[in-house]
């Protein structure tokens, strides 16, 4: 089984500290690490390999600098990376996004199965799996949180709805975007870490994949960011006083008074 | 690409470089350079003192749908024959926006067996109702709902089509949006309109809400948005409406190749965080499992659903199901009490949205205390249960 891995490189919250005046991340000197839902992605790939064989492909679309998180993911044990760079990418929306990671995807010939993390915490959208799985004309199940049988041309697996889960059955090739629950993902090994220093990640841009830089990046994108702004933390924030007890009572009267929470029936 | 800063006027104070939300600007000397990160969206500009950038006019792609296009549409979701709450306010506020721009609000409704459900879209808000009931449609699957939906905005060609960021519409509407090429915002906290253009300003958190960016699609239709559950407000009922009825029928060729094989409702993924009212939540000073007793009660008590932050999820002391933040669910509802959380970034990201915040922790330096409106320094083992009692003496229930 060909199984192609979408990862983003992100920058890194974790070390990140939000400004109390400003409400503001304080961005200085963070550094960037693999969408941490693309973990999971790149451990279900690793999974589905170990129960059906195959090869995994690692690719991304970002910056030069973001070769670092092909050289991770090689370092957990995939076979082979793409890094889709080019200036003409930048400001890409979601819709110029899945323009260039389709065009890669078919590129890569005969793959299989394609698996997106649910989102990138840097926009937040899940937009990008289901727009590739459009592109490239293949089915797809979002939000998998684990698999009931893998087989080289059918999938069984389980879908995160809002109210329990579904269990759904597809066929191959077919793309998926998986959450948390697909299972912890494994550290790198050793053997892999070695590879990823001598790994010489292959790099495309516009011209490769024969895409016409109108169709890609901020000219490509239908949407336009028009203004952006601090969100306004409406409301004061305050300490109550006194003793546990006292505060308990407190801050149920206050939200009472202010019709948070409602006595009446 | 990108803003034009005029080295003459830049005096080099570096505002512009706080104000970009991207870290495109960097300072080269005493000037600051713009790098490929940046996406013309003139924060810098709107902040710079001495008016040294220009934000210049991309071309961008000509597209002749904006004339055609008429009508506010809302995806009328439908699971297990119900309506989650975020269709009656999505109505809600496509009425307000059909109203603006002077054209009927409509709502697509595809499933199996939907009885009433027209009449009561109708009674929501909807002029007009889509309603496609078919077998095949019984359960979700993004194969033919999309197909569906991708026909009849081909055919009707609304100019706005709003759904909820719900597990559905989050699946099958990035996919439609693709179909029909056109730009979809996700996860939207605000719509209005501009009335001279006719533009949707479609306003989202962005960076796990840490800035809001307002966001609009000037060319392709329809205009597309996902709305999450809980911040639009739901219309006056209209009783006994009558609107249009138009019954879609299904294509030969709408076959699923995806097929569900069961659905399951179980308790414990039954937690409904996105569409809650209320949110308690517990972390790791909660100190055990024991300890979501008292996290429980005060939920049920408010009528909320139990949160964990992934500290006492990854303790085992409760499923995943519950976990609030970055890599659980994003919540916003009218309360949110967080009991012994300290409030870590990926933490905040899902919950800082929520109209009121309450913490009780007993370290005074707890992050989260910078985003709650009540903060409790104190032990929550106390609190609490002090909460719970003093809520029922004024129910009469104590
Ligand atoms: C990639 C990534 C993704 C992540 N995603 C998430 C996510 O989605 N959601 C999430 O929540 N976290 C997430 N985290 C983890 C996050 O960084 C924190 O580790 C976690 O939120 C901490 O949980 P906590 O607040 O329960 O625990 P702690 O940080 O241990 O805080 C416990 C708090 O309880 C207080 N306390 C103790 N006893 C009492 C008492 N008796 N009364 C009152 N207060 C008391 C303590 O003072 C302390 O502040 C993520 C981390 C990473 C790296
Ligand atoms: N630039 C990118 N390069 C590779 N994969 C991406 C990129 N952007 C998004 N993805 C994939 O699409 C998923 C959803 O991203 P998003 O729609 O941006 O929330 C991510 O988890 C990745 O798997």
């Amino acid at each position: 089984m060909k199984i192609a891995v979408c990862i983003k490189q992100v920058p890194d919250t974790a070390n990140v500290k939000l400004d109390p005046e400003t409400h503001t991340l304080k961005r200085e000197g963070v550094e960037s690490i693999v969408n941490p839902f693309d973990l999971f992605a790149l451990e279900a790939a690793l999974r589905i390999k170990e129960a059906a064989g195959g090869e995994i492909v690692a690719v991304t679309m970002g910056p030069p600098q973001a070769e670092t998180v092909i050289k991770d993911a090689i370092g957990f044990g995939v076979d082979e990376g793409l890094l889709l760079s080019d200036r003409a990418f930048a400001g890409a929306d979601t819709w110029a996004t899945t323009a260039v990671l389709a065009k890669a995807i078919e590129g890569l010939g005969d793959v299989d199965l394609v698996i997106c993390g649910k989102q990138a915490v840097d926009g937040d959208t899940a937009q990008v799996g289901p727009g590739i799985a459009q592109r490239l004309g293949l089915p797809h199940v979002a939000f998998v949180k684990g698999f009931r049988e893998i087989e080289n041309k059918r999938l069984v697996v389980e879908r995160q709805m809002d109210d329990g889960y579904d269990v759904v059955e597809l066929p191959l090739p077919a793309l998926i975007t998986v959450v948390r629950e697909v299972g912890e993902p494994r550290p790198p090994s050793l053997k892999g870490k070695m590879r990823a220093k001598k790994y010489t990640v292959p790099m495309q841009g516009a011209a490769d994949l024969g895409l016409d830089a109108s169709q890609v990046g901020l000219a490509g994108s239908f949407t336009q960011v028009v203004k952006v702004f601090a969100p306004s933390h409406s409301g004061e924030r305050r300490r109550l006083e006194g003793s546990d007890e006292q505060m308990g009572a407190q801050v149920i009267d206050a939200l009472v008074d202010n019709q948070v929470i409602m006595l009446g029936s | 690409m990108g803003v034009i800063i005029d080295k003459e006027l830049c005096i080099g104070c570096e505002q512009c470089l706080d104000a970009c939300p991207f870290d495109a600007l960097e300072m080269k000397g005493d000037v600051p350079e713009v790098g490929d990160a940046c996406t013309l969206c003139g924060s810098c500009a709107d902040v710079c003192p001495e008016g040294a950038i220009t934000v210049p006019e991309v071309e961008r792609a000509q597209d002749d749908r904006a004339a055609q296009a008429k009508g506010v549409w809302v995806y009328a979701e439908v699971r297990g024959g119900q309506m989650p709450e975020v269709v009656a306010e999505l109505l809600g506020q496509g009425r307000r926006l059909a109203g603006q721009l002077g054209v009927e609000l409509g709502a697509v409704v595809l499933g199996h067996g939907l009885g009433g459900v027209a009449g009561e879209l109708f009674a929501l808000g909807a002029d007009v109702v889509y309603a496609a009931d078919d077998p095949l449609l019984a359960d979700f699957n993004d194969d033919i709902y999309c197909k569906v939906l991708t026909r009849l905005i081909a055919e009707y060609k609304p100019e706005v089509l709003l759904a909820g960021a719900t597990s559905v519409g989050r699946s099958m509407i990035p996919r439609v949006a693709t179909a029909v090429a056109t730009g979809l915002t996700a996860d939207c906290t605000g719509l209005a309109i501009d009335p001279d253009k006719r533009l949707l300003l479609q306003t989202r958190p962005a960076f796990g809400g840490n800035i809001m960016a307002t966001i609009v699609c000037p060319t392709a239709r329809p205009q597309m948005a996902t709305v999450r559950p809980r911040v639009m407000k739901r219309g006056e009922r209209r009783e006994g409406f009558e609107g249009r009825l138009v019954t879609v029928s299904l294509d030969a060729e709408d076959q699923a190749v995806t097929k569900v094989l069961e659905v399951v409702q179980s308790l414990e993924e039954n937690v409904n965080l996105t569409g809650a009212e209320v949110v308690v939540t517990g972390g790791r000073g909660v100190g055990g499992p024991e300890g979501f007793k008292v996290v429980a009660q005060l939920a049920e008590a408010l009528g909320g659903v139990v949160g964990a932050t992934r500290g006492a999820v990854d303790s085992e002391w409760i499923g995943h199901a519950h976990q609030v933040g970055q890599t659980g669910r994003t919540v916003a509802p009218k309360l949110y009490i967080a009991l012994g959380v300290s409030g870590a970034v990926q933490h905040l990201v899902g919950m800082q949205g929520s109209d009121t915040i309450v913490a009780v922790n007993n370290d005074p330096n707890a992050p989260i205390f910078d985003v709650a409106h009540y903060g409790i320094v104190g032990d929550l083992f106390k609190v609490a249960p002090a909460m719970l009692s003093h809520l029922k003496q004024l129910r009469g229930q104590g």
